[in-house]
């Protein structure tokens, strides 16, 4: 199993399926499949997929201390960027084919909309982690001051949360699962911490 | 057209449109007449006549308008009604009328369906959430069906309660909204002529997931006044709370009148994006209707009684 997720061949299955969602939209989209509101499916698509994955890339520290394979840390990264990559499809989504360019509309969505807010600020969040997530600016940041900077993945992750709890009409239960997602992932690390205080 | 067969049929039987037109166009290629194929679409309806309320915009595809609902109780994705509720039992169905009446009583489906000519009515559909249709209806104004219910003069409200039963529609639990759905017109609005019940759309009987077998259709408020599948009418002398109202009084109001300069509190109402179309074009005030029933409105704030 270590052995297997150390070759180069994981590495590109693993990009594969996190590239999948947003190749099956874009061929949904060309077959003309995306329902009556291809627009609207691009934007809950897209924007489902930003918290997946960034709810992936959150998982993988502790799925690495859990199952004992410390392997897993080489797609941290790759989560990370697409997740990143899904939010930026979203944003363009919102950018351009719902509010075509308006930016007076669009900052008054921003400051008038708490939804809104509450999205711009989750995609904001992740441009610096984006920017600094090579090699080279972990080496010019230092890996202490690198890592605190990462750090604001945590609450860019539940300002989408947020973002997606008050955008919707009813069914609270969708967005509340990925809250409970995120809550027991910060809670593993949480207890982590405790435990590292306390040895 | 009275044959019950014909509206108990369910909708995984009927012939699919674009089967049945590619076949009628093969037997008038064979010059055939369309009046001996009535029993192979067997939920077509006949007799209706035109209506001069209805828009000449173009026509909202059937495809469109048919799998791309909001019908909570069948499932909270759009395209979750058209597959959630095939199997949905639109037949025996009679609504109740209390109330505000002088006699309580029961309107049987196929009595319904008698109680005023029908007539088609392509109408816009605008829903709060910023999307538009349009939508040919077959329908009764809902005067007729107020007068035959004989309202006291304390009636100043029609109460509508819709079908539920978690048995047939359990994704309702995922909603998160208090079931039966319930929503209400002020008298005069009820009584208004563009008010009116469908039992159908594109000549045919009402597909289950656009609220088959009865409906309302109001259509210069947004799409969620225009309760589907409805079981039960009543008159009232005060008003009566929506669903909507109780689930989130701040953002749903009783009115609910199509307004592009009150905005919904967490997305602006001035655009709408039409089905099909690529670029938003702009909301008009009661949806394009304000000639008929801005009067209704006079001396109210409209921001307010949102």
């Amino acid at each position: 199993m270590r052995k297997l997720l150390s070759t180069g061949w994981t590495k590109a299955a693993v990009f594969a399926a996190l590239a999948g969602p947003a190749a099956w939209m874009a061929w949904q989209g060309y077959r003309d499949e995306l329902g009556a509101n291809p627009i609207e499916a691009i934007t809950k698509g897209t924007g489902i997929w930003t918290l997946r994955v960034l709810l992936i890339s959150l998982a993988i520290t502790p799925a690495r201390k859990m199952l004992g394979l410390p392997e897993l840390i080489r797609f941290r990264r790759m989560a990370g960027l697409f997740a990143f990559f899904y939010g930026t499809l979203h944003l363009f989504t919102y950018l351009w084919l719902d509010k075509f360019f308006e930016w007076p509309e669009i900052w008054e969505d921003v400051v008038k909309r708490r939804f809104i807010t509450a999205g711009m600020m989750a995609f904001a969040l992740m441009v610096p982690l984006a920017a600094t997530s090579t090699a080279g600016w972990i080496r010019r940041l230092g890996g202490r001051r690198w890592q605190a900077l990462h750090r604001l993945v945590y609450i860019s992750a539940a300002a989408g949360v947020v973002h997606y709890l008050w955008l919707v009409k009813a069914g609270v239960m969708r967005p509340g699962s990925y809250a409970a997602g995120l809550g027991a992932l910060m809670a593993w690390r949480g207890w982590e911490w405790l435990r590292g205080r306390r040895a | 057209m009275t044959n019950r067969n014909i509206f108990s049929l369910p909708y995984s039987e009927v012939t699919p449109k674009r089967d049945y037109l590619s076949r009628r166009a093969l037997l008038a290629a064979a010059g055939f007449s369309f009046a001996g194929l009535r029993a192979a679409a067997a939920t077509k309806l006949t007799g209706y006549r035109k209506s001069p309320f209805s828009t000449s915009e173009k026509q909202t595809p059937y495809n469109a308008i048919t799998s791309y609902n909001n019908y909570y109780e069948f499932g909270l994705d759009k395209d979750m009604p058209a597959r959630n509720a095939r199997n949905f039992k639109t037949s025996p169905w009679t609504i109740r009328i209390d109330g505000e009446v002088a006699k309580e009583k029961a309107i049987d489906f196929d009595a319904l369906v008698k109680m005023a000519p029908l007539e088609e009515r392509v109408y816009r559909l605008r829903c709060v959430e910023g999307w538009s249709m349009v939508v040919p209806w077959i329908g009764f104004p809902l005067s007729a069906l107020i007068k035959a219910a004989e309202p006291t003069s304390k009636a100043k409200y029609v109460r509508f309660e819709t079908y539920f039963n978690l048995k047939q529609m359990p994704e309702a639990r995922y909603a998160g909204m208090p079931f039966p759905y319930v929503e209400a017109l002020r008298m005069d609005e009820a009584m208004h002529p563009l008010t009116i019940l469908s039992v159908g759309l594109y000549g045919e009987t009402l597909p289950n997931q656009n609220g088959a077998p009865v409906r309302l259709v109001v259509p210069w408020k947004y799409g969620f006044k225009s309760a589907k599948s409805i079981v039960r009418i009543r008159f009232t002398e005060k008003q009566p709370a929506s669903t909507w109202m109780i689930a989130n009084g701040r953002e749903y109001g009783f009115y609910a009148n199509v307004n592009p300069e009150v905005d919904h509190p967490r997305w602006s109402q001035a655009k709408e994006r039409r089905i099909g179309e690529f670029g938003k074009r702009d909301t008009l005030k009661f949806n394009g209707y304000g000639d008929q029933v801005a009067s209704l409105y006079s001396g109210l704030d409209l921001r307010k009684n949102y």
